[in-house]
């Protein structure tokens, strides 16, 4: 069952793979370009992971797909990543 | 260790048997691309196949259209998750493409306008297995889904499926396109998860 | 290599709401948090299957211990056991606190922050929004503070005697009922509407801080109309819980 909630509650699940606080970070969206923090993301997320998506033209910002074996970080979507010092 | 939580069973979900492992369904058509959508007008469109002795088959739009055109209801599985179940399109069969081609070559190179490549076995392309597709749900193929016409290849993951396809180019080896230099799985078999390297 | 998950042991339960508990959590080497934050909560049957949740915490600031409250979904999976079954004495995995963004501070470099507070909750959305409201209540903030509260009825509201109490001059509360509105109130129930938002909640003109917290229909709802009435998008925060 995939629930919609926004970038905000990536925070604890992508603390897994990065050390910052990934939803204060900002990116730029490769398709529209616009450039936000990605706690105002959309995200649909499961069990298995989850798809964000840019809030102005829902492309796809980045997928984390999560099996027993491995973890896949896709950041195709996304043309830069700033973090806050 | 993780503390057990006195009792928690938890509710099994089953699967859906539809659904590759590892896939969500979407009732949306969210799209992943790598560049921005070229604009083709279908009096300039061409698509060719290129054998290893130089020898290169080509069709005009016209040309395509007056080819048999198959009606395809299939799912498709894109890499970043979704997968859309019961699509609807229609396309000229690549086993009609080929049927003239002589070639012993193994694979193939899709390139796109606009420059995305993406290789795969010939025999992927061959028993009724892909398309060049240029219509979606009844419409005529958006530019934004890869109208005019796209690669429809839905036995593998989607980005396998080119967009924009200008022509196929027979290789002997199985070299990488675009998305599998940058990481993603040379096959790309929704059934195996195989998504990445 | 430690895995970020802490062991905290339930200290006390409450009932708020038919549907609702708010639980009170001893988290030792909890490093206290912001009032918006969140936690993963992190459930494990004797089998080995696991299950996580993220919960807003409802308290904020410095100690060990973590207040949720959660409301019972119908086809929940982890909602059901934190209302029916869990007890005090039980062990509950927390990681956290989680989260920068949806997030207020009575101060930021030891500055009290006097700017405009809009806070708009549906449901158990009320639970970042009353740790902000606590927060704010125990600092040195002049900030004014608006609060407006969606719930089905009166006994759904989480934490309504509280609320009740710290209403004032800081903190002016607007409540709207969906289905079924109190004895003698003014207006019959019914849905926020844009002309509620605009006639409860501070103008755009002045540019409040805006946090936007409940299930995701109610939050984009409400988040559209807010822009609709001038706010800039990046200035409404949101928090949606998922569901409806």
């Amino acid at each position: 069952m995939v629930t919609h909630v926004d970038g905000n509650a990536l925070a604890g699940p992508l603390s897994e793979i990065f050390r910052a606080d990934m939803t204060l970070a900002t990116g730029e969206c490769r398709h529209c370009h616009d450039t936000t923090v990605l706690a105002r993301a959309l995200v649909e997320m499961d069990e298995a992971g989850f798809a964000v998506h840019c809030c102005e033209c829902s492309h796809v910002l980045f997928t984390v797909i999560r099996t027993p074996e491995r973890t896949w970080v896709d950041l195709q979507g996304i043309a830069g990543l700033e973090f806050p010092a | 260790m993780a503390v057990i939580s006195r009792g928690f069973t938890g509710r099994r979900r089953d699967s859906s048997p539809d659904l590759p492992p590892g896939q969500f369904l979407t009732e949306d058509f969210p799209v992943l691309s790598a560049g921005p959508t070229p604009d083709i007008d279908t009096a300039d469109w061409e698509f060719s196949i290129r054998t290893e002795s130089g020898q290169t088959h080509t069709w005009t739009w016209d040309q395509l259209m007056a080819l048999p055109i198959e009606d395809i209801g299939t799912d498709i599985h894109c890499v970043t998750r979704w997968s859309k179940l019961g699509t609807s399109w229609r396309g000229v069969s690549l086993d009609t493409l080929f049927a003239d081609v002589d070639t012993t070559d193994a694979y193939v190179m899709a390139h796109s306008y606009g420059g995305y490549t993406t290789n795969l076995p010939l025999e992927d392309l061959l028993d009724g297995k892909a398309w060049i597709a240029f219509e979606f749900d009844g419409e005529p193929l958006h530019p934004e889904h890869g109208g005019p016409a796209r690669l429809l290849v839905p036995h593998l993951y989607f980005w396998k499926s080119a967009k924009w396809i200008h022509g196929l180019v027979m290789h002997s080896d199985d070299d990488p396109g675009f998305w599998e230099q940058n990481g993603y799985h040379l096959y790309g078999d929704p059934w195996r998860e195989q998504r990445y390297w | 290599m430690t895995s970020g998950w802490k062991v905290g042991t339930v200290v006390s339960t409450r009932t708020e709401t038919p549907t609702g508990r708010s639980i009170t959590i001893d988290v030792p080497g909890w490093p206290g948090n912001i009032a918006g934050q969140h936690v993963d909560v992190r459930l494990s049957a004797p089998d080995g299957y696991q299950a996580v949740r993220s919960y807003s915490i409802a308290s904020a600031g410095d100690g060990e211990w973590v207040q949720l409250a959660v409301d019972k979904l119908p086809d929940g999976e982890v909602s059901p056991y934190l209302v029916d079954e869990v007890q005090k004495g039980d062990q509950l995995e927390l990681r956290g606190p989680l989260g920068g963004w949806f997030v207020w501070r009575p101060e930021i470099d030891g500055v009290p922050q006097a700017g405009d507070v809009q806070l708009i909750g549906g449901g158990s959305g009320i639970v970042p929004l009353i740790a902000m409201i606590r927060s704010h209540a125990a600092s040195e903030s002049t900030a004014k503070f608006r609060l407006l509260y969606s719930v089905r009825t009166p006994e759904d509201a989480f934490f309504a005697d509280e609320l009740a109490r710290l209403e004032g001059d800081g903190l002016e509360i607007t409540w709207v009922y969906t289905r079924q509105a109190p004895e003698g109130w003014p207006t019959p129930a019914g849905r926020v509407t844009l002309d509620a938002l605009r006639s409860a909640t501070f103008p755009s003109s002045g540019t409040p801080a805006v946090f936007v917290c409940g299930p995701t229909g109610f939050v984009e709802s409400v988040a559209t109309w807010l822009v609709e009435l001038g706010h800039e998008p990046a200035a409404v925060k949101t928090e949606r819980f998922g569901g409806a």
